[in-house]
């Protein structure tokens, strides 16, 4: 590689480039200056991911990076952005909480900002080699941050049970790429695309894409891959849980949608399947196994599942309409999960500390009425009723996938989003309806600030729903 | 009898195999299961280098030099969060890991 190329592709990837410097020198910032900098390294991680995030958007540095392993392309930088959003916000949530737990280490800031660069790595991938070792990133650094709180057992459970069954998924995805890369005998997927587009396909490669997307169903938290979900997001630290929901669902499904819709474009028919199956058990399963929970924190894991189910909705269609609805999805579930998490944060007791069942919310509408207004309107969006913002992710899928002629997988997922419906609207009549029982204390500013704006743009996003639906076109039509 | 790429392949077939299997049906302890995590990763290494190798191609066995280091830095992880949690519970049997049900 020569000196130009060289540079030209550290230019291409400046924002991973300070995510990971930056990372080693909070790492030697923190180590130099003892347990009680955990404040300033979180704030200096803040800051690292603000200016990475507005690098991206300030620079335009668009194409191929290290021999096309690396790709920076409209919709990797859409894509990055939200990303960068949810890990800032998820941060940001984390400092009060992190107090009051003793769990403020500086190692978590720095982990969460190698997973981080993992995410924005894992968006921009084009090549299976790079598309791995990004994952693996991410994934290394959130089994320790599940495992943060090493003093608590459910916590060191929740690592425990993550490390195993991400492990696990690792390596049928790695088995499945060994078989893509055998039959097709390229790793970049603009290579496999081209074999796959010249030659009738064989059957090793059609296990290969099916170990692949096995994989991937794992880190999206797909049925039947979705076991590890509802205890990890119970046992995890709820800062942790938040940061969870947020940033890596929307790495892996940027990057499921680039593999599937450019390495495997040629081979639709044979992913199409896989996706709708998912799709379908994912959004029955996330509806019906959530009725019977009573943990606030269990309840979205399984909301989560749902979502992602909705989300392949829009995938399995696989036109520019699909990925357009792909894209708003994740945007707008990322701020409804963001902004319910923090509610989650903000119910702590004097006695009891910080309290998680669906009961602990009774009358809240008289204790706390501006929480109260914002979580009934961050769950009427999560269940898609007009006019706020996640019916108009769920209208954008459906559409697509009516487009495509997936009628029944439209049919089942607006049905499933009816049973959605009742366990969220459940929490709406405990918050409303129930005599109150003790109060919370005082919610912390930061968190206040999170369900406010959160509750703003799920209320408001009629109004500036087109601006960010135009951006998400623009981002889907890099691959069309 | 010449040794073609089949049978590198069967033999990492039910090595994988063989090391799904070891982490859901072992009922005895977490070591097993970091064990067959790396038998996995073994697997796919044994099918990289046989693809590698039949397609002259070096791509392969730079992706089996990378996994080897990955599943490395995953075994000291997964190790580490091992130890933390039998400082908690005193145990490592698979059936105590079971805090959380659902």
């Amino acid at each position: 590689m020569t000196a130009e190329l060289l540079l030209a592709s550290l230019h291409i990837t400046t924002p991973e480039l300070i995510l990971a410097v930056g990372a080693m020198a909070l790492l030697m910032i923190g180590v130099f200056s003892g347990e009680r900098s955990a404040g300033t390294v979180t704030g200096l991680a803040v800051a690292l991911l603000i200016a990475a995030g507005l690098w991206l958007i300030m620079v335009p540095s668009e194409g191929e990076a290290f021999g096309g392993a690396f790709l920076s392309d409209p919709f990797a930088k859409f894509m990055k952005v939200i990303a960068l959003i949810g890990s800032i916000v998820a941060m940001v949530m984390t400092v009060g909480h992190a107090r009051s737990e003793q769990i403020d280490r500086f190692e978590f800031p720095v982990l969460l900002v190698l997973a981080t660069l993992g995410i924005m790595l894992m968006i921009s991938a084009n090549d299976l080699i790079s598309l791995y070792l990004a994952l693996e990133l991410q994934s290394l650094a959130l089994y320790v941050v599940a495992a943060i709180n090493r003093d608590n057992l459910r916590s060191t459970e929740a690592g425990l049970k993550y490390f195993v069954l991400g492990a696990l998924s690792s390596g049928m995805m790695l088995y499945g790429m060994s078989l893509v890369y055998g039959f097709t005998g390229h790793t970049g997927f603009d290579e496999i695309a081209r074999v796959l587009s010249a030659e009738t396909r064989s059957l090793g490669l059609v296990f290969g894409l099916v170990f692949v997307l096995a994989g991937i169903a794992f880190k999206i938290s797909a049925v039947p891959f979705h076991m590890w979900t509802p205890d990890v997001y119970e046992g995890a630290p709820t800062p942790v849980t938040a940061f969870f929901s947020a940033a890596p669902k929307i790495a892996a499904m940027a990057m499921l949608t680039r593999i599937v819709i450019t390495a495997f474009e040629p081979v639709m028919s044979d992913w199409q399947q896989v996706i709708v199956f998912i799709s379908i058990a994912s959004m029955l399963l996330g509806s019906f196994a959530a009725i019977g929970q009573r943990n606030m924190k269990r309840l979205m894991a399984y909301s989560s599942i749902g979502h992602m189910g909705y989300a392949l909705v829009g995938l399995a269609a696989g036109t520019q309409a699909g990925v357009t609805g792909v894209i708003l999805y994740m945007t707008v579930y990322m701020v409804m999960t963001l902004g319910t998490f923090a509610v989650i944060m903000a119910m702590r007791r004097k006695e009891d500390g910080n309290v998680e069942n669906i009961d602990d919310l009774a009358g809240l509408s008289t204790t706390n009425p501006f929480m109260a207004v914002a979580l009934t309107a961050l769950m009427f969006s999560l269940a898609g009723i007009p006019p706020l913002a996640g019916f108009f992710a769920k209208y954008f899928v459906f559409a697509a996938a009516i487009e495509a002629k997936l009628y029944a997988l439209a049919i089942i997922g607006v049905l499933s989003s009816v049973v959605g419906a009742y366990y969220y609207l459940r929490l709406i009549k405990v918050m409303w309806f129930d005599p109150a029982t003790a109060e919370f204390t005082r919610v912390p500013g930061e968190l206040r600030l999170v369900f406010g704006l959160a509750c703003f743009f799920v209320c408001a996003y009629v109004f500036f729903g087109g601006m960010i639906g135009t951006a998400a076109e623009v981002a889907a039509a890099t691959f069309f | 009898m010449e040794i073609g790429l089949s049978h590198y392949l069967t033999v990492s077939a039910i090595l994988f195999t063989l090391g799904v299997f070891g982490i859901f049906l072992n009922r005895k302890n977490v070591i097993v299961i970091l064990m067959s995590v790396e038998l996995i990763l073994l697997a796919v290494n044994i099918n990289m280098v046989a693809f590698s190798a039949f397609l002259n191609d070096i791509v392969g066995q730079v992706f089996a030099l990378f996994i080897l280091t990955v599943a490395a830095a995953e075994a000291a992880i997964g190790l580490a969060i091992l130890v933390v949690f039998y400082r908690n519970r005193g145990s490592i049997a698979v059936e105590d890991v079971n805090m959380m049900k659902g």
